[in-house]
């Protein structure tokens, strides 16, 4: 949906790998380059955090005040972003938006990832039959687009925080589970696994001392990476209006809110939310891409961010 | 049902991988399981058992719709009655209730719905005041050439862009072309067709902003239609490009690094053949069985971009659906979207095999 990075589609053998390692360093794909990119995402990432969590005690302005007389101003050093159709401050609307919309994207990828991880651990775990059974779902699921089963959830349970943050829940687990459900299958098979079952270790023991440390970076990953997806999917809801109310306004919802302007000629109130949301998901996207290179250093990750 | 990654390849060579990488030229390799008529029928016979299989999952997901609509505070009852409902007695409502098919479990109504939609009777739209079958027909047409226009430049240009980042990873060009695609990824589909509303539009004044004819003419002429499709056709295709663009790179820029085409540079082929012949034939592969993952992209990109431009196909209805809680009408569509998805599966898979004689049909 967002930032998908294409991981290196043959690396299975180290002679490809290492041949392609020379060509990504004379690419400028290589170290510098990724850490300039790690650096770059760092910093933006950690001014949005503080943005969020600064901004509403810091300065104690109401967002929502209203000043007709100073409607639809463009960005000037008074106001950096302008000011919206009821002349509140756009910059403020704008944190304060990224605020929700990080809010319920953290909740909703939560939800998706405890879900995910569950089902996954389950059905690996289990296996036989509960395996395929819970995998039939998975692959029922994932034919029903995404967007379009979220819609469905908010319009059956009317819009609001609970119903988005359970939209974006219930469908995007789905690949955690099978990134979870390969790791737990992957991982049962070590010898480590037996020794420890030939030691006389308890499933349980087994289970919590072996299979959780073994597949949490993966499943800390997918958790990381769902956030962007779960913004994403959020404001798409909230600019079709059925995301949250509008006193609760969303980057989506403030997009929506601002097409009467733009049809009139007036680009700033569209502009800065979308660029909110971008900045925060290619820094995510940034960040994870290189830890995932770092844990993952070979297998074609079957993560889609 | 069909994760078009898994097992599709099925390299029937059994030459060890250090001599022999997946990408071989056409005539090192033993011919393909079945050639000519034998390929076709296993063609069919593919198609034939997709669609069967995906019987169950439609039924699947409706019976999943359905248990979410029940699971939810969602009346259809009160929603046809509307304010009425409040003063009308209990029999009235529980006449209603029974002449809207709402009474019983929603497993029976689930089972009753699915009986009179395989006669093609798929209920009444509460929202449009027609029934489902009419609105989906009036507008399907609308939104499949919306995706298909969309769905072709995407796949193309992002081809091209790939290809040209490709030959020279690293070069100025490859760089601006990965750096957009990244941006474009990251940007809402809503937020970049309203910009572009903004600037072509209302600004440079090219093109319409919405609709399907001019204001005041309800007339819809192929010169005005194709002057209303440019632009939201083109944002669509703005949001579908990075993802083949950066995937086309990548492949190529693999398959570069291979054997075959050192071998057809050091045969002195010249560097179009070796890029286009040589380079992009295998590494276009792993992106044609992605392709049909795309599908609930494309349909996702297509809500977004409907409403942006008032377009009126199927997506723009679901939304208004869902705004109304339309239940029939929604349900319809979440089934039709699953039949596109599946569909699109299966379509990559058949290109797939027609582009690779290696993949054997019975396998998938």
């Amino acid at each position: 949906m967002a930032v998908e990075e294409p991981t290196p589609m043959k690396t299975e053998d180290g002679w490809t790998s290492a041949r392609a390692h020379g060509a990504a360093r004379a690419a400028g794909t290589g170290r510098a380059a990724r850490t300039l990119r790690v650096r770059v995402s760092a910093v933006l990432l950690a001014a949005v955090v503080l943005a969020v969590l600064l901004v509403p005690p810091l300065f104690p302005v109401d967002q929502q005040a209203v000043e007709l007389t100073a409607k639809l101003r463009p960005p000037s050093w008074e106001h950096p972003f302008g000011t919206d159709s009821l002349g509140r401050d756009l910059l403020l609307r704008c944190v304060y938006g990224l605020r929700v919309s990080l809010l319920v994207g953290l909740v909703a990828a939560l939800v998706a990832t405890v879900l995910g991880t569950a089902v996954g651990a389950a059905a690996g775990a289990l296996g036989g039959r509960a395996d395929r059974l819970m995998m039939r779902l998975v692959d029922v699921f994932s034919a029903v687009p995404h967007l379009l089963l979220g819609i469905f959830i908010v319009a059956m349970f009317r819009p609001g925080v609970w119903p988005v943050v359970l939209s974006v829940g219930l469908t995007h687990w789905l690949s955690t589970a099978r990134i979870v459900r390969a790791e737990v299958l992957s991982l049962r098979s070590r010898p480590y696994i037996d020794a420890a079952i030939s030691g006389g270790a308890s499933r349980t023991r087994v289970a919590l001392r072996h299979l959780v440390p073994g597949v949490l970076p993966q499943a800390v990953l997918a958790a990381v990476l769902m956030v962007p997806h779960a913004i994403w999917h959020e404001s798409a809801l909230s600019f079709l209006g059925l995301g949250l109310p509008a006193h609760r306004a969303s980057l989506g919802g403030l997009t929506e809110a601002a097409r009467g302007s733009l049809l009139a000629g007036d680009w700033w109130p569209t502009l800065f939310p979308g660029l909110f949301i971008i900045i925060p998901t290619l820094a995510i996207a940034g960040l994870a891409g290189a830890w995932r290179e770092r844990i993952n250093p070979r297998r074609r990750s079957e993560l889609m961010l | 049902m069909t994760a078009p990654d898994t097992g599709a390849v099925a390299p029937k060579t059994p030459t060890p991988p250090e001599t022999a990488p997946e990408h071989l030229p056409e005539l090192e390799h033993p011919p393909g399981p079945a050639p000519g008529a034998e390929r076709r029928k296993a063609m069919a016979r593919l198609t034939g058992r997709r669609l069967l299989a995906a019987v169950p999952v439609l039924a699947a997901v409706t019976f999943g719709v359905f248990a979410l609509a029940a699971a939810s505070p969602f009346d259809p009852v009160a929603q046809y009655a509307g304010t009425a409902g409040r003063s009308a007695s209990q029999e009235t409502l529980d006449e209603l209730r029974a002449n809207l098919g709402a009474d019983g479990s929603f497993v029976e109504r689930w089972w009753h719905w699915l009986t009179h939609a395989v006669t093609g009777d798929l209920g009444h739209s509460t929202s449009m005041r027609q029934p489902v079958a009419e609105v989906i027909g009036e507008r399907i047409g609308w939104s499949a050439l919306l995706c298909a226009v969309a769905f072709a430049v995407a796949v193309l240009l992002g081809t091209g862009l790939g290809v040209a980042a490709a030959r020279r990873r690293g070069g100025l060009l490859d760089r601006c072309v990965t750096g957009l695609s990244y941006l474009l990824q990251a940007a809402p589909p809503f937020w970049t067709g309203l910009l572009a509303v903004w600037l072509f539009a209302l600004q440079l004044g090219m093109f319409p902003a919405g609709g399907l004819s001019d204001t005041g003419s309800d007339a819809v002429t192929p010169g005005g239609l194709l002057n209303h499709l440019v632009l939201p056709a083109g944002v669509l295709a703005l949001s579908q490009l990075p993802w083949f663009a950066l995937y086309v790179r990548q492949g190529v820029g693999d398959a570069l690094e291979e054997d075959p085409v050192r071998g057809a540079r050091a045969r002195g082929l010249r560097e179009r053949t070796v890029l286009l012949g040589h380079a992009l034939r295998s590494g276009l592969l792993p992106v044609l069985t992605l392709i049909g993952s795309r599908v609930p992209e494309l349909i996702t990109g297509a809500l977004l971009i409907e409403t942006v431009f008032s377009w009126p196909g199927i997506a723009s209805a679901t939304v208004e659906a869902a705004t109304a809680a339309d239940f029939p009408l929604l349900a319809a569509l979440t089934v039709l979207a699953t039949f596109a998805v599946l569909a699109g599966n299966l379509l990559a898979d058949l290109l797939y095999g027609l582009a690779d004689p290696r993949v054997a049909f019975e396998e998938m």
